[in-house]
């Protein structure tokens, strides 16, 4: 278990020291995000539909979004010089290794969906403040399910001649579910709904997230050893 | 199953390897014993770099067996692993990290203490004291195939695998490596070398082997003159 737990703070600590380095996904993902927001702001028509109603679905699609950009990065630099070869030559449980690429994922799309949240507030006028709470644990529980999701689908589309291209299209059906559920709960905060009206999105999200979390983690050999 | 020879470090046993419908190894045997070097030469398609993949694990046979130190490589006996070291055409480092971080990230992968030191240290003996800040996208390829080689020997594995490691030296640091390859053979380390510049690693071998179509077609003490020893691979390469 210590030896699960120290690897896979190595390749996430890896992973992030890499993108401290270049800034390349955080710095194009957050771009992408600021440039959807502001064509979903000029595209709509406040007089037709509130902010309230369709803020919702335009934050959930940015987020999507950006974190494909964000996570196509992780098995890009794998890619780079056979590195990931390297890492698979060591003493390594596979696990660890898929636990540690899924940390940084989160970790960059953690930081993407948090720095979007500010200009969201801004370009479509919703005061989040008071509801943070509610939304930072539907943005966690959404985001780790699909994100888990996505680090075994980069590693998989990595090895392909059209990786960036492969990612999304393996990847969208999937993030379906959690799209779903965070945009469902994310509507009733913003309507200032009770809890009791989100419980079970809440508990669908979870379940999304202990699912694949396991799948991912137990599959990932299969993708990565030949 | 093949017994296993006791004093063997690597034992490989009628290995076979296709990919799709060319057939690339075609049945190989090979025993090395601690101390041992054996150098491979053989035409480009050969099937010698697909040999160094399969017996560090990068690969999986269609069928037969690697053993190393008695323990037969497969899929999730990682522990096994940790014995070796290999040197690929590529050089297995993030282009987005120094070379210090590229080798505390390994050092760390294989549980060695005081990951940074023994990064410096390695770099320091490899020539690279004064690189170890740069990434390795900014350094000519035979820095950072010294950088390579550091990086595979980190954690002094008693088998060392290595696909063209004279590739890009220049001749000091091609010295700096066989002399370090020796003190490594000194205390029972074993080499498997594939080259196609046997100049380079004739004095280093104890053994020479010739690999055609998948096949051995010779694997004898190193004797005689390097001169005397390519006209007889000729023929073998020409037949």
């Amino acid at each position: 278990m210590t030896d699960v737990l120290r690897i896979t703070l190595a390749v996430a600590g890896k992973d992030i020291r890499a993108e401290l380095h270049s800034r390349t996904a955080l710095i194009s993902a957050l771009v992408f995000a600021a440039l959807v927001l502001v064509l979903f702001n000029f595209a709509r028509d406040p007089t037709a539909v509130s902010a309230a109603i369709l803020g919702p679905s335009v934050l959930w699609v940015t987020f999507v979004l950006a974190a494909l950009l964000a996570m196509n990065r992780a098995f890009t630099i794998e890619r780079e010089n056979s590195a990931l070869d390297g890492v698979l030559l060591a003493p390594i449980p596979r696990e660890s290794l898929f636990l540690g690429k899924l940390l940084a994922n989160l970790a960059f799309v953690g930081v993407v969906e948090l720095l979007t949240l500010p200009l969201f507030m801004l370009f479509f006028n919703v005061d989040l403040v008071p509801r943070l709470p509610g939304i930072l644990l539907v943005t966690a529980l959404a985001t780790t399910g699909f994100v888990a999701v996505g680090t075994i689908f980069g590693a998989m589309t990595a090895k392909t001649r059209f990786a960036e291209l492969m990612l999304p299209v393996l990847l969208l059906p999937f993030m379906v579910p959690p799209l779903i559920g965070a945009v469902q709960v994310t509507s009733r905060l913003l309507a200032d709904r009770p809890l009791s009206e989100m419980w079970g999105w809440l508990r669908l999200l979870a379940l999304y997230d202990v699912v694949f979390v396991v799948l991912c983690t137990l599959a990932f050999s299969a993708v990565v050893d030949e | 199953m093949p017994s296993h020879d006791q004093g063997s470090l690597l034992e490989v046993r009628g290995l076979q390897r296709s990919f799709g419908r060319v057939r690339i190894l075609r049945g190989l045997d090979l025993t090395l014993r601690p101390g041992e070097s054996l150098a491979i030469i053989g035409p480009n398609g050969a099937g010698k770099t697909t040999l160094l993949r399969l017996i560090a694990g990068l690969l999986r046979p269609d069928a037969g067996q690697i053993c190393i130190q008695g323990q037969p490589l497969r899929a999730g006996a990682h522990r096994v692993r940790s014995a070796v070291g290999f040197v690929s055409h590529q050089t297995l480092l993030y282009d987005d990290l120094t070379l210090v971080e590229n080798l505390a990230f390994t050092a760390r992968l294989y549980g060695l203490r005081r990951p940074v030191e023994t990064a410096v240290a390695a770099l320091d003996a490899a020539g690279l004291a004064d690189r170890q800040s740069e990434r390795p996208k900014g350094l000519s390829r035979g820095l950072q195939q010294r950088a390579a080689v550091a990086r595979a020997l980190l954690h002094g594995p008693p088998l060392i695998l290595m696909d063209e490691p004279f590739n890009a030296l220049d001749a000091a640091a091609a010295q700096r490596l066989r002399d370090d390859l020796r003190s490594r053979l000194s205390r029972n380390a074993s080499l498997l070398l594939v080259t196609h510049q046997l100049a380079d690693a004739w004095e280093l071998a104890s053994r020479v082997a010739v690999l055609i179509q998948g096949r051995w077609v010779a694997d004898e003490p190193r004797s005689g003159s390097l001169d005397s020893f390519l006209l007889r691979y000729r023929e073998w390469a020409h037949d």
